[in-house]
């Protein structure tokens, strides 16, 4: 059997995933980033072998691909393709009708249009700013002392949310602050925010056309009021996997299990490394 | 100034190639230098500079008396490519300008508050300011110098576009109109350079000069037609940033005409030889907007590493001022031709900026791109208002793939080289997977 890794470096966390020719995840990982980015995938890489029980077979792993910022840290890769075609790949993977993907990670919002294939057509990224991205939430995780857990099952016993007008992370915290200050409820301040970050990732999603179906991948998506903001705004349900965490970490394997084979058809393989 | 370095460049029998081949850049440099020599020894010698931009310098006619042109666009984007903007920046924010107002402007101001010290040399002050409403900073820009320095400023307002494709030519009553407004102008232009210099206005000095004028712009259009060949023969960015140093440094002088004249000789051969600037061009691009100085080569180098040209750009149109038009005078009707040569060319490069959509598609099929690359920046919104809809527009009419950057062309501060970078790759995959689709269609 032979097996390929994708290896996700993301600012806040790295995730590993290793499939097998069949396609079925067999291992991953999810670790924080920390400091160190070149540790930090050789750790989740090491765990995902564990947790699929190579760890004895490395040599197995015929090929493996970086992806996310940290990309170029996967110093065991053999090669590096971005998140933006990684989260495609792996999101059309999962869910065969999405031609629109929304990424959300802790630092980075990217919406995506793809094709069957889950190739790139277009994307569109947050400008260097993190409002609409997950660090957004986390400002109001630690203004509101809630654990980001349960940011969003405590958001959706919202009934009247706050309008959250600031977008700028840093200034959200003291938006927080003066909203419970004029007594309003946590929830009701927790989906405001839900809200203004799904605005946001909806302007990104307009860049490059809302085509249906929309899958929505990335950390936050496991965030579970912010499924609930986005399918508000657009006025449909989304795709969200147990494995969005993992989509561009699949992707980039799903991108190395095309290399491994390729040695056996190589009009297969789509070279698209610089 | 750096630029893309040719690679591959085989011997000729008759020498010329050796010649030939990186002419413009050696020359464009060293006239750049000779240039900012001129303008630091030129109070030693009792000589006036005139402030101008780079859309719609009046070059021509403020040469007639003898006034040095000073580029403040120029000087600026001098100081980024050097990395010494973020300095002169800061003097000027220190003296209370805000984060957002235009980075040229704001090095300028920390330039004439250090007497003109600019790497590249000491930048007189004005004796006057000569600008067009292309660009609305010009206006408020110059009364910045109004104040300092309490020379005569001088708004030359060029009618533009009344709308998209709507351009008029002589003959069209509208036209008319506006060229005898702006010969009007011109007109009133030439008393206050009187005042300023103290000579006479010679329009034989005038012809001279629109003369020289007339056989660089010949030069210029031909150089932006020129690089439809494959592989292309310089990079509309690097090279291109050269090339319009020179076109607007020594518009209306002799060695600015033989240096585009040059040029064009240079590059028709390389045409006919198949010398371009890359080893392997895999993508074709264009570039929309105003480059990002603070890390030019770097920059380039994100498009470079994956085989990616820039075969053209909208810089080349507005910053040369519509050069790109190849306008030339009528040599017999001076004033006249001035005034219609000014609409003509400020209109196209108002145009270029504003209504850009429809050329980056005309360029498409001819200049066969891959892709068209928008520079959004966040110091000025004359040149970035629009672009994220021009790259729709172009989307819907063009096959081709398009990337929308944002940083800025003068502040470090606002460039995030990882999160470029991070949109170029995936830029270069898309286009990658278009190849793809296209292949396994035919």
């Amino acid at each position: 059997m032979s097996y390929a890794a994708g290896v996700d470096v993301g600012s806040t966390q790295t995730k590993a995933i290793i499939i097998d020719e069949d396609q079925r995840i067999v291992g991953r990982a999810l670790i924080d980033t920390g400091a160190n980015v070149t540790i930090a995938a050789e750790h989740a890489y090491e765990v995902a072998l564990r947790d699929g029980d190579i760890h004895e077979e490395k040599e197995a792993v015929g090929f493996i691909v970086g992806t996310g910022y940290g990309r170029y840290k996967v110093t065991f890769g053999d090669t590096q393709t971005t998140e933006i075609s990684c989260h495609g790949r792996g999101a059309v993977h999962m869910f065969p009708a999405t031609r629109t993907v929304l990424d959300m990670g802790g630092q980075d919002t990217k919406a995506i249009k793809v094709n069957p294939n889950g190739e790139i057509l277009d994307f569109s990224m947050n400008d260097k700013c993190a409002a609409g991205t997950g660090r957004f939430l986390g400002a109001a995780s630690t203004a509101l002392e809630i654990p980001l857990d349960e940011l969003g099952p405590t958001s959706l016993r919202s009934e009247r949310p706050v309008k959250i007008s600031t977008t700028c992370t840093v200034f959200a915290e003291s938006e927080i602050l003066s909203w419970l200050g004029k007594g309003k409820k946590v929830e009701d301040i927790l989906f405001g925010v839900h809200q203004s970050v799904a605005g946001r990732a909806l302007g990104l999603l307009r860049r490059v056309g809302i085509e249906q179906d929309v899958a929505f991948t990335g950390g936050v998506a496991r965030n579970i009021g912010m499924v609930k903001a986005l399918e508000e705004l657009l006025g449909f349900p989304i795709y969200v996997s147990e494995e969005s965490h993992f989509m561009g970490a699949l992707g980039a394997a799903l991108f190395a299990m095309d290399h491994v084979k390729s040695r056996q058809a190589p009009s297969r393989l789509m070279k698209v490394t610089a | 100034m750096s630029s893309e370095q040719i690679t591959r460049v085989t011997p000729s029998s008759d020498g010329r190639a050796e010649t030939l081949v990186g002419r413009g850049n050696r020359d464009g440099n060293q006239l750049f230098r000779e240039w900012y020599k001129e303008l630091t020894t030129a109070p030693e010698r009792g000589e006036k500079a005139a402030y101008v931009f780079v859309m719609g310098s009046l070059a021509e006619l403020l040469r007639s008396f003898d006034l040095h042109t000073v580029f403040p666009e120029i000087n600026g984007l001098q100081t980024a490519v050097r990395h010494a903007s973020e300095s002169y920046i800061a003097d000027a924010e220190d003296y209370g300008y805000a984060s957002d107002v235009c980075g040229y402007v704001k090095a300028d101001v920390g330039l004439q508050m250090r007497g003109g010290d600019h790497p590249m040399g000491r930048i007189p002050p004005p004796a006057v300011a000569v600008y067009t409403n292309a660009c609305n900073t010009y206006i408020k820009w110059a009364e910045i110098w109004e104040r300092m320095y309490h020379v005569p400023i001088f708004t030359l307002d060029v009618p533009g576009s009344r709308t998209e494709g709507r351009r008029t030519w002589k003959g069209d009553a509208d036209f008319d109109n506006d060229r005898l407004y702006v010969e009007g102008q011109v007109k009133e232009l030439i008393g206050v350079l009187e005042g300023v210099t103290g000579k006479k206005f010679d329009i034989d000095k005038l012809r001279d000069h629109m003369g020289y004028a007339n056989r660089m712009s010949v030069g210029f259009k031909r150089v932006v037609e020129v690089n439809k060949a494959v592989p292309a023969l310089y990079n509309g960015v690097t090279d291109g940033t050269v090339y319009l140093g020179v076109a607007n440094g020594f518009r209306g002088r002799e060695e600015g005409a033989k240096y585009f004249e040059d040029l064009v000789e240079e590059l028709e051969y390389k045409a006919a030889n198949g010398i371009g600037t890359l080893h392997e061009e895999k993508y074709r691009l264009v570039f929309v907007g105003v480059p990002c100085y603070p890390i030019f080569r770097r920059f380039g180098e994100m498009f470079s590493k994956w085989g990616g040209e820039f075969v053209g750009s909208s810089y080349l149109w507005f910053a040369s001022g519509g050069m790109n038009t190849g306008f030339e005078y009528d040599l017999d009707n001076p004033l006249e031709s001035l005034a219609e040569g000014v609409l003509v060319t400020v209109r196209n490069a108002m145009d270029s900026m504003f209504y850009s959509d429809k050329m980056l598609v005309d360029m498409v099929e001819p200049y066969g791109i891959d892709g068209v690359v928008y520079h959004s920046i966040k110091s000025c919104r004359t040149v970035s208002t629009g672009l994220a809809d021009n790259r729709l527009a172009v989307m819907k009419d063009a096959d081709v793939g398009t990337l929308l950057l944002e940083s800025d062309h003068m502040d470090s501060r606002v460039v995030s080289e990882a999160q470029l970078k991070n949109r170029v790759d995936a830029f270069f995959e898309g286009l990658a997977t278009r190849k793809l689709i296209a292949a396994r269609a035919s």
